[in-house]
């Protein structure tokens, strides 16, 4: 086993899941929140010459899911550190 | 030097790099063949992946879906890139510290039954022959409009490159030519995006001018000029969708987990050395793909208000026909784009209602926008350049996880496991051989059906595959029979739908409109409603039966985090 222990293997699974959850989270909000559900109220307001809600569905969601993931990949690599499960290291 | 010549020296050139590539990362082990060995920058792979997604479908079609459905388009941008965001999170890492080579293996070993790694390979092998027959057919249309060559030549010719560097180089060769081909393809589509967008804006960053103003001295935005010749015309405008909200929901959201789900996809992140790097991975390739999907609509937008001012004219009354627009001449020899002047008036219109004359193929405007805009010729070379390297990165892709699945799934792991290496090896070169054979025919004699079978691609994907690996790593208790009764039913359901409304094989059952279908879900997004019977069936037929058993419940801890093997060892562990 790499943890130190069960307790720590259980609290990094959760931590792991607890910020899944947040991501996750995010990523609805804006494809299917801003982009599909509230578009037309998100509609009467402007960025620019786009409409706003048509941006976050062409251009605006597609932006946020990159940054998701490079976030995810720097807290997963804070965690991994942290509970001394990173590859390769002892 | 003409146009022709270009043409022919942008893919030739290219053509040679790919096959110099596949000769110098040959493969020499069934590790080479199947996942490169394990040892892929992250960055590279991340390019690889963005080859391999991205077929004729991205490159061709993607911005002239968006320049005619305008809002509606938006289903296939967040679709086709939401999806990296669920594989990151919920499946790359996990399956790269599972350390197999295919997603059967997955299914087949979490499972603990042979009968749900048969049910996936059927999955896998069907997905990837509906995809790459596409792809065939891209080739074939890009060769006989730009190299001038019979379809079945241009196929023939595709097949023979294809063939060379997937034989030999198996995933290897394949992914080293992927990035090239990423970097011929982007450049081929980012090139065109930014001399249009300065033309109609002045703003050189097409990301931004498809919002800007437009160039002419008249201060309107591009967009609101847009919709106000849609709605004059008799559109829908632009910005506005004629789906409803509950079909735009579940088609984007099927065409996420799709993506999520899709095998050749998936195999991916097999091909990196380590469980971060098949986290940042994901994200490279989301960054590489990202470029050309916000690049997408802008083209879409600069495309049909170009379309619309050369075919209507400036005063919006139709331009004769002795002054129509040079591509619409070279494009109405495809049969792609034709007119009818059924008011006699030697004057062409577009619109859509009884004025309109024109039928016009969404497939052409990202290989016609160049002529539209009239951009130079080298640049209309770079775009056949470019449409060739999307449809032959993801067919090289699709062939070899098709050849996996043959060799791996069916032979080594259930019928013939005492296979020796060198004769595995053997048989994925064969079924590659074999596969590209059988993609080729049906390239040159494409069934009616191949459009069609698309939407079958995505909702199998994410009515089977999908469910089954989120609950493979989320879900300990989840057992063979839960998984294997969910993914049947996923796949009963989504399949019975799509052929009662497409036919597919015979004729529909019921007329393809949203009268017909359940809550107003079109066949498109009906994955989405297969994924959630797949996991309702799955976790209600575990509660009766009993739970996994404890070694597979270790297996699953085991991949839960990065470190340490205490688990079934995996490849990679004895590589490295």
């Amino acid at each position: 086993m790499a943890f130190q222990s069960k307790e720590a293997a259980k609290q990094y699974w959760r931590a792991n899941i607890k910020l899944l959850v947040v991501l996750l989270s995010i990523w609805f909000i804006v494809s299917f929140g801003a982009g599909i559900l509230f578009v037309d109220w998100l509609n009467q307001f402007r960025l620019g010459g786009f409409k706003l809600g048509f941006w976050f569905a062409q251009q605006g969601s597609i932006y946020t899911f990159l940054v998701l993931i490079f976030v995810y990949v720097l807290k997963m690599n804070q965690l991994d550190r942290r509970f001394g499960v990173r590859e390769d290291e002892e | 030097m003409d146009q022709q010549t270009l043409i022919y020296l942008a893919v030739g050139s290219t053509f040679a790099l790919y096959i110099a590539i596949a000769i110098w990362s040959r493969a020499g082990s069934t590790g080479d063949f199947y996942v490169a060995g394990g040892g892929v920058h992250p960055i590279a792979n991340g390019m690889a992946t963005a080859a391999d997604w991205m077929s004729a479908a991205s490159f061709i079609s993607m911005a002239g879906l968006i320049a005619f459905l305008g809002y509606d388009g938006s289903v296939y941008l967040m679709g086709w890139t939401g999806g990296y965001v669920l594989l990151a999170l919920c499946l790359a890492p996990y399956l790269r510290k599972f350390g197999k080579f295919t997603v059967p293996d997955f299914i087949g070993d979490r499972y603990y039954s042979q009968m749900a790694r048969t049910v996936a390979v059927i999955c896998a092998i069907f997905v990837s022959f509906t995809y790459v027959a596409g792809q065939m057919r891209g080739v074939g249309v890009v060769f006989s409009r730009f190299l001038e060559v019979e379809v079945t030549t241009g196929v023939l010719i595709g097949m023979g490159v294809v063939f060379f560097y997937a034989v030999l180089g198996g995933m290897k060769g394949i992914t080293y030519t992927q990035v090239a081909q990423y970097c011929v393809m982007i450049f081929a589509y980012t090139v065109p995006a930014i001399y249009i967008s300065l033309l109609i804006t002045g703003n050189p960053i097409p990301q931004l001018g498809f919002g800007d103003t437009l160039a002419d001295g008249s201060g309107v935005h591009l967009l609101d000029r847009l919709d106000g010749l849609t709605r004059e015309l008799g559109f829908t405008a632009f910005t506005d969708g004629k789906k409803s909200t509950i079909d735009m929901f579940c088609i984007t959201a099927a065409l996420m987990v799709g993506t999520a789900g899709l095998p050749h996809v998936i195999v991916r992140f097999f091909t990196v050395p380590k469980v971060r790097d098949a986290r940042k991975s994901a994200g490279w390739a989301l960054l590489f793909i990202a470029i050309l999907y916000t690049t997408a609509p802008a083209v879409g937008a600069f495309a049909r208000l170009n379309m619309i001012n050369t075919i209507n004219g400036p005063e919006a009354q139709g331009v004769p026909r002795e002054d129509m627009p040079e591509w619409v001449e070279t494009w109405e020899t495809t049969g792609l784009i034709q007119w009818k002047d059924d008011n006699g008036d030697g004057r062409l219109f577009y619109s859509n209602d009884s004025r309109n004359e024109m039928t016009i193929d969404p497939d052409i405007m990202v290989l016609a926008n160049p002529e539209i805009a009239e951009l130079p010729n080298w640049v209309i070379a770079l775009v056949a350049a470019g449409g060739l390297a999307a449809a032959l990165s993801t067919a090289a892709g699709l062939l070899l996880v098709i050849s996996t699945s043959i060799s791996h799934d069916l032979l080594k792991r259930n019928l013939m496991p005492r296979i020796s290496e060198k004769h595995e090896l053997l048989a994925a070169r064969l079924a590659a051989a074999a596969a590209i054979g059988l993609a080729g025919y049906l390239g040159i004699n494409p069934p009616g059906f191949v459009a069609e079978v698309v939407a079958f691609a995505f909702g199998l994907a994410a009515a089977s595959f999908f469910p089954a690996i989120i609950m493979g790593i989320f879900f300990k208790p989840m057992n063979q029979w839960g998984a294997v009764a969910g993914m049947l039913s996923g796949l009963v359901f989504t399949a019975g739908y799509i052929l009662v409304f497409k036919g597919v094989f015979f004729e529909p059952l019921l007329p393809n409109t949203r009268e017909y279908w359940l809550l107003g879900i079109s066949p498109e997004g009906i994955g989405f409603v297969g994924m959630l019977l797949n996991l309702a069936v799955a976790l209600t037929v575990r509660q009766f039966t009993p739970d996994a058993p404890p070694h597979v419940q270790d297996m699953v801890e085991n991949i839960r985090f990065p470190k340490g093997s205490s688990g079934p060892g995996g490849f990679h562990d004895e590589l490295h």
